[in-house]
């Protein structure tokens, strides 16, 4: 489904490395099956040419790589980058967490990304391969063959893409996109208009499946402190496991409260819990509700923004009004 | 053998029910199967397996060990362990069943774990053999035979009726109390026979464990694949928390304010606390800490374990891993048997 093709970006890749203008390249590797990507650091040009992947399995999002890769580096590192991975991009960068003059940033289009999750569902298990082209194609070790539409099959970030276009490049390979008018607050309605007991009941639910991995925090381009307070046995608050249900929602009240006004809805979080809780609408919330009250923002737009519960103005909403349920 | 129709089998678990309480594999609402409690109406998931592993039940992810109530300079110390309730797990596959060997070798050698050792003691693990596995499943690798799986009790399903068999004095007990009818194997050997034949065409069907085993220690442990491995683990430790033979955990204690509780967790070596000492932690890189999971299954634990592997090739970690990294691209990248 993809419009770029792979060897477009591979050429690219291997030209700069060979010129010596980067030093290294982070990019998709191929996995064992055709769509276990894994996120690589290739320095090695046959490395690229054989195992470099650019399809609709290509989720994974870089930027928060950067904060690692950007220390140890010698030289520049070439990061490709779809139009949602710009906006962490951009947001790390307001938080100072990488250094610019070490990154060379190509900005790629992107047609959506699938689930495999929602694959497995139509397919069953026993996958062979996968081909994506205009269809979906899936072969299975029992002989059965699918053509999946992948608009039947896009992750849930990318049916509510909010935005094609790149806010952060040093250069753009292929069409330059818009941002978007999307419904992805429509789930976060529906919260709204439920009961306060059926929205507890709701979130207690989703949230009482969470194992703690921390994918979710691991994950997060927002989420780059040094040492998490979950995992620190001096914060007092350190946190393995959780104990009951009130520390099941913890952490994670805290950490969208910590992420409140710098996640760019990247849909990272989502993406990668293990137990598929629908992270993203604790976060959309938030988001819905900074426009609400403060006007609309976009985390990551631009570099060096203010994020509204960082930047008090004397048009602030009163709390009170808040805590009445008005809008600005 | 024995043998009943499929419509019996809420029968049987009623009749199991009367003196253990059953649990099965379940749909949940989006449509993933864990383990639950058998009541009418609940229905048996067609899942392959579980999301997360039956390990769960015997070493849960919190437990609390003992209490001490402190009052002034003495301490009581409170013993809060408790008689398990007599249980029976219906549905579990062979990779699941094989992982109680490897738990095993760990909880029950002396000093033996007295809490894991109590649920061992009061469950009866019901075994069902696969006919539809997954592309992730390596089971194989590991002489697991998924045609026929272990457990006290081994159940075939074919499109009407479910044949068991009983490994165990535990799982004679169970049966005998059922009387269904006897059988011959014959429709059970036809069952196998077709499955063996999927099993050698799943795509990992030829991964082996030639290269690692006991005494690889010195050849594996610098291999400087480990770097670009880890290069993206997030050490999020999802591997460790699906995985039916991780057995890694964490003691702590916890003031209530009205004594102190201790407890223990899981944990896993991918994070940056895992035995941590007072001189500090003993893996202070991602990389070694990564290597720590793969070694442990493929070459510290069948070293110390007559050459068992720590690893069921459940495929768990295939599915999860965020970074879609395991321990299938370990064996073949450090192995080289691609
Ligand atoms: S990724 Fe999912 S399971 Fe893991 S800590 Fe986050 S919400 Fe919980
Ligand atoms: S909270 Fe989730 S959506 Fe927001 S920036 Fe972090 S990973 Fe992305
Ligand atoms: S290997 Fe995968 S699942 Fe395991 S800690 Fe690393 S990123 Fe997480
Ligand atoms: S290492 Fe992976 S495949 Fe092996 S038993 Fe653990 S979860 Fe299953």
């Amino acid at each position: 489904m993809q419009k770029i093709s792979r060897d477009i970006l591979v050429e690219k890749a291997i030209s700069m490395l060979e010129n010596g203008d980067v030093c290294s390249v982070l990019g998709w590797r191929k996995g064992e099956f055709d769509y276990d990507i894994t996120p690589a650091v290739f320095t090695d040009k046959d490395d690229i040419k054989n195992n470099f992947v650019w399809n609709d399995f290509c989720g994974a999002n870089f930027s928060k790589y950067l904060v690692q890769k950007t220390r140890k580096a010698e030289g520049k590192i070439l990061v490709f980058l779809k139009p949602c991975d710009t906006y962490s991009f951009n947001q790390l960068l307001t938080e100072h967490r990488f250094d610019r003059e070490k990154v060379y940033a190509i900005g790629i289009p992107c047609e959506g990304m699938v689930d495999i999750n929602k694959i497995k569902e139509i397919t069953g298990d026993g996958i062979s391969s996968i081909d994506c082209g205009d269809k979906i194609t899936v072969n299975t070790i029992y002989g059965d063959k699918f053509d999946i539409d992948a608009t039947n099959v896009l992750s849930e970030r990318c049916i509510n893409c909010k935005s094609k276009k790149h806010v952060a490049y040093d250069e753009l390979i292929g069409d330059e996109g818009e941002v978007l008018e999307s419904n992805r607050f429509d789930e976060v309605t529906k919260l709204e208009q439920m009961t306060p007991d059926e929205r507890f009941a709701f979130w207690q639910n989703e949230l009482s499946k969470c194992i703690r991995c921390n994918a979710c925090r691991d994950i997060c381009p927002a989420c780059t402190c040094e040492k998490c307070v979950f995992d620190n046995p001096k914060s007092g608050v350190e946190n393995k496991a959780a104990a009951n249900s009130f520390e099941e929602k913890m952490f994670h009240i805290i950490r969208a409260f910590h992420v409140a006004g710098r996640c760019t809805d990247c849909g990272e979080c989502s993406r990668v819990c293990p137990q598929h809780i629908p992270l993203h609408l604790l976060n959309r919330k938030f988001i819905k509700d900074i426009d609400g009250f403060y006007g609309e923002y976009q985390a990551g737009d631009e570099v060096g923004s203010r994020a509204p519960l960082v930047n008090y103005t004397t048009e602030d909403i009163e709390a009170a009004d808040i805590f009445e349920g008005r809008d600005n | 053998m024995f043998k009943c129709s499929i419509d019996s089998l809420d029968k049987i678990f009623a009749e199991i029910s009367k003196n253990a309480t059953v649990y099965l594999p379940v749909d949940n609402d989006d449509g993933k199967a864990v383990y639950t409690k058998w009541e009418n109406g609940v229905k048996w998931s067609n899942e392959l397996n579980t999301v997360k592993s039956l390990k769960d039940f015997f070493f849960p992810q919190v437990e609390n060990l003992m209490e001490f109530k402190v009052e002034g300079k003495n301490i009581e110390i409170k013993d809060i362990r408790t008689e398990s309730e007599d249980f029976v797990v219906f549905g579990v596959r062979a990779c699941d069943v094989r992982s109680f060997d490897i738990l095993d070798r760990v909880f029950l050698v002396e000093p033996c774990d007295s809490y894991y050792a109590n649920r061992r003691e009061h469950g009866v693990i019901i075994s069902v053999a696969c006919t539809r596995p997954s592309e992730t499943c390596f089971c194989n690798t590991f002489g697991i035979d998924a045609t026929s799986p272990n457990g006290d009790i081994t159940v075939w399903k074919t499109e009407d009726a479910l044949y068991w068999n009983a490994n165990t004095e535990k799982g004679k007990a169970l049966l005998d109390k059922l009387n269904l009818d006897e059988c011959d194997d014959s429709a059970v050997n036809e069952q196998k026979a077709k499955t063996a034949e999927i099993m050698k065409r799943l795509p990992l069907a030829s991964l082996t464990t030639e290269n690692f085993g006991g005494g690889k220690t010195d050849e594996l442990f610098n291999r400087p694949e480990w770097k670009t491995l880890s290069e993206s683990c997030l050490g999020c430790g999802t591997c460790t928390f699906v995985c039916p033979t991780c057995q890694c955990y964490d003691i702590k204690e916890f003031n209530n304010g009205n004594g102190v509780i201790r407890f223990r967790c899981w944990d896993s070596c991918m994070y940056s606390d895992f035995t941590k000492m007072a001189h500090g932690n003993n893996r202070l890189s991602q990389v070694e800490r990564f290597r720590q999971r793969f070694m442990h299954k493929l070459v510290y634990y069948p070293e110390n374990n007559e050459g068992i592997f720590g690893c069921v090739g459940c495929g768990r970690c295939l599915a999860k891993c965020p970074i879609s990294m395991n321990i299938v691209k370990v064996m073949k990248t450090i192995g080289g048997n691609d």
